[in-house]
């Protein structure tokens, strides 16, 4: 009798009942048969918590909700939480060391809804089942073939359908989502469809309603949590305590940026070998974290850092320059920074203080391509020709998205551009031909 | 599920919990058909009436179940249904065609469908043949021929009615309804639907065709019948094979439908929805926490139910995110009560993030523009924020017009909750202007 419910507690109990239930199974070894043939075998539970570090709760709760493999289940739950905190994870290792019948499809890799069919039956079923679908099956001739299929081998055990990135689904056909959500009622089936995404239901709920799935949270992995889970993989020819150092260094600059933990592991993996660097040369000892930081601190800082530049010809970077001006200044001090003799205006007068926002705060604006050749021959030296190279150009900058083109309206007439490139970008070009830009840009005076 | 006989009445407690996990997970996640519809005595009354009508007297009738998510429409349906084909010849001479509007999105499809139920003589094996023409004059053929002594009724049963008003020129509707007024075969069509305004949807030929007889569930169920109704959700039937703990279990129940913080828990769930699958949820959720080790409901079950199923999921969302978005988060709360809800762009956060670093702050360091932007991209897609306009290739990331899609009393508390949160910051979001 003690035997029994003992074995029970483990099926579905919190993991942390697991050391008692091992330790029970010792001693008494009798009724196997019974946990066998009802719930989950102890062994297999074990090698689940420990593929899911710090993710226990949400493991133990999921356990319950699903229940055992023969009962119903809740027809579709939906788990969110922020990228990389274990959500598919934990799903697939449940089901894959549980050993139930379930599908994954990511929605991303469903450019069509029968993709996501075909990929759902060819699990489930086996790959005879997806001849059975038309070339183009619609929502109706899934749900037919299931139906068929699901009388030939009725569900013994609950089937799962995990649909990840599911705000995707969205976007498919309309009716799709709907219809997941409630297929357990549509096919007459034992199945639960899990959909996992970061975006909130509230953003996923139709106009006319649906049923309402279970929500669940896996919460944000905490310092610490992160810290053991990165802890684990420390590198084979160094100390683990080294590694967890190195760990902590790297959490204490990354962590207020990004709590990503598959980002931390990629930088973790990278900077790796420039923290050890000092102990190659034989610089410095293990125990001496400090000029080990003192060594790695640099390296992180740079690993936030990323700079490019694309090389252009030498009118295209003046066309640009000349895009970059006619976008955020104003056009009626073109005439004071343009031309030589500009007649007097008042400095008062130019200089507007009652402007709250600069054009650098709200963007660029449009210009006519007319203002733009016009810059470009008060800002350029020599004298360019308006030969159909310069206009290539132009045309070439827009296809580089450079350049935008406003409006799509008209195309050889008057066409209207827009300057999409940074200031950054445009100083450092302007650098490589010698033209000083601040001097003509209206925000800076 | 059937379960292998007992023979012994006296079962351990374990195999006891498996038969109660059974019984009620069948309760609250397959939507099994009670004995009876509760509190909707007078529209099963009507209905069964009128669809007895056309299985035996082989009157055409039309109908529409209307009614809000989770009121028990199709249960309602069912039911009637169930207790119908039990009526002798009724069964083998009624045919039930089921449509959803879900599934059979347009009228090629819902054809098929229906050609293929009907096993009409076009159909072999599971395959419909003949184009959408053809099979429309099939159809319409094969009803016409029929009379109201000869042929056997078929009733028609479309769920989300509504979206069959979306299908072109509602042919189907138009066809089956005009069907149901004219002296053919005899049809009853019935549709479920959650749309108040559904006739609105309806051309006029066809809203001219429909008998309009609407049966409407609205609930008026008081919270006293509520709560008798949890009773008897989560109470054990008769014949458990295990009697003697089916009495502890059913007082156990009894007993905690009486606890004053329980009662709390299940008032204010009654206040927010009366419908009965935000119930089964909140139950299924508790019966969840229900073990070997634990073999019964306690309160704390409930309440912890409760609280997942009230949790606000964007306070969650809030908690996860790093300082610097956060701190992006409190920028755009503050352009928002200085320029009055008006749309930001990127540049405008970054300048007030900006300003905040050079003048307050001690505890963040200044972070290079691109992991700013990168910040800003990643509350973008957590759609925290939403971008004005739709065409996103046209304006440069930094610039395009957004708008935060959180309330002042969201943030407010998110930073509350939010763990070791820089002081600086905190009085930062509580300053009246940046």
């Amino acid at each position: 009798m003690k035997n029994a419910k003992v074995q029970i507690e483990g099926l579905i109990s919190p993991f942390t009942d697991l050391a008692t239930t091992v330790v029970a199974k010792d001693t008494t070894s009798s009724s196997t048969e019974y946990r066998l043939s009802r719930g989950y075998e102890d062994e297999k539970l074990q090698r689940v918590t420990e593929r899911l570090p710090c993710r226990e709760v949400q493991a133990s709760m999921l356990l319950a909700l699903m229940g055992e493999p023969e009962q119903c289940s809740y027809p579709s739950m939906f788990i969110y939480g922020h990228r990389a905190t274990g959500k598919s994870h934990v799903i697939h290792t449940l089901l894959k060391e549980l050993e139930l019948p379930y599908a994954t499809v990511s929605c991303v890799e469903c450019v069509s809804v029968g993709l996501l069919f075909e990929q759902v039956l060819l699990s489930l079923f086996g790959s005879d089942s997806v001849s059975l679908l038309s070339r183009s099956p619609s929502l109706s001739d899934f749900v037919r073939v299931y139906k068929q299929l699901c009388v030939q081998a009725p569900a013994k055990q609950t089937r799962y359908i995990v649909l990840d990135r599911a705000e995707l689904l969205r976007d498919m056909a309309a009716n799709l989502l709907p219809a997941f959500l409630r297929l357990q009622e549509l096919v007459e089936d034992n199945v639960t469809v899990i959909l996992l995404s970061e975006i909130v239901w509230d953003k996923f709920r139709p106009n006319t309603g649906c049923f309402e799935p279970l929500l669940l949270h896996f919460p944000d992995y905490s310092k610490g949590e992160l810290q053991q889970i990165l802890s684990e993989d420390s590198h084979p020819s160094y100390s683990p305590e080294l590694y967890s150092a190195f760990i902590n260094i790297l959490l204490g600059v990354f962590y207020s940026v990004c709590r990503d933990l598959r980002e931390l592991r990629h930088l973790a993996a990278l900077n790796f070998s420039k923290f050890v660097e000092p102990l190659e040369q034989g610089k410095v000892k293990e125990g001496d974290t400090h000029k080990l930081w003192r060594n790695i601190e640099p390296h992180l800082k740079k690993a936030m850092q990323t700079v490019y530049l694309r090389e252009l010809p030498y009118y295209s970077k003046f066309l640009l320059i000349a895009a970059y001006l006619a976008s955020y200044n104003p056009a009626r001090t073109d005439k004071r920074f343009f031309l030589k003799h500009h007649g007097k205006i008042k400095k008062t007068n130019f200089l507007k203080k009652h402007e709250k926002t600069s054009n650098h705060l709200l963007g660029p604006k449009p210009f006519p391509l007319d203002r733009l050749l016009a810059i470009f021959y008060s800002v350029v030296d020599s004298r360019v020709a308006p030969t159909a190279s310069v206009f290539c150009q132009i045309s070439s900058l827009v296809t580089l998205q450079l350049l935008n083109q406003v409006g799509h309206d008209d195309q050889l007439d008057a066409p209207k551009y827009k300057c999409a490139v940074s200031l950054d970008f445009v100083l450092a070009i302007s650098r490589t031909v010698s033209f000083d830009m601040v001097k003509y840009l209206y925000d800076f005076l | 599920m059937s379960k292998r006989k007992v023979k012994e009445t006296h079962m351990t407690v374990g195999e006891c919990i498996s038969q109660v996990q059974v019984i009620l997970r069948e309760r609250f996640c397959h939507q099994r058909l009670p004995e009876k519809p509760v509190g909707m005595e007078s529209q099963h009354k009507h209905l069964l009436e009128l669809l007895r009508r056309t299985a035996v007297h082989g009157e055409s009738n039309s109908v529409l179940i209307v009614g809000p998510r989770g009121s028990g429409k199709t249960m309602l349906l069912n039911c009637v249904l169930r207790e119908l084909l039990e009526v002798k010849d009724v069964n083998k001479n009624v045919l039930p065609v089921h449509l959803n509007g879900l599934l059979q999105t347009d009228d090629r499809i819902a054809l098929k469908e229906i050609t293929r139920q009907l096993n009409l003589e076009n159909v072999v094996g599971d395959k419909v043949f003949g184009s959408f023409a053809e099979n429309l004059a099939f159809l319409l053929e094969a009803l016409k021929k029929g009379d109201r002594s000869s042929s056997r009724p078929v009733l028609f049963i479309l769920d989300e009615f509504d979206l069959f008003a979306h299908h072109k020129n509602q042919t189907l509707l138009y066809n089956l309804l005009d069907v149901s007024q004219s002296a053919q075969a005899p049809v009853a069509v019935i549709g479920l639907t959650c749309r108040l305004d559904v006739l609105e949807l309806l051309e006029k030929r066809v809203k001219s065709r429909f008998s309009h007889r609407q049966i409407h569930l609205l609930s008026s169920l008081s919270f006293r019948q509520y709560l008798d109704n949890v009773r008897s959700q989560l109470s054990l039937p008769q014949d458990f094979p295990d009697t003697k703990f089916c009495e502890e279990w059913n007082d156990g129940i009894k007993t905690l439908c009486e606890d004053q913080p329980v009662v709390d828990v299940l008032q204010r769930h009654y206040n927010s929805s009366k419908d009965f699958r935000s119930l089964h949820l909140l139950l299924m959720l508790a019966l969840s926490r229900v073990t070997a080790s634990k073999p019964a409901i306690k309160p704390t079950d409930l309440l912890e139910a409760s609280r997942v199923c009230m949790v606000d999921s964007k306070a969650n969302i809030l908690h996860g995110l790093s300082i610097l978005e956060l701190c992006l988060i409190i920028a755009m709360k503050h352009l928002n009560d200085i320029y009055d809800g008006e749309p930001f762009n990127f540049q405008m956060v970054h300048n007030e993030f900006k300003k905040f670093l050079q003048r307050k702050s001690h505890s963040i360091h200044n972070f290079d523009k691109p992991v700013v932007i990168k910040a800003f991209e990643h509350l973008q897609q957590l759609e925290l924020i939403k971008s004005m306009d739709g065409s996103t290739a046209k304006i440069q990331k930094e610039y395009q017009l957004m708008k935060l899609m959180l309330d002042h009393s969201q943030i407010m508390e998110a930073l509350q909750k939010y763990p070791q949160c820089p002081t600086d910051v905190k009085q930062w979001a509580l300053s009246a202007f940046g």
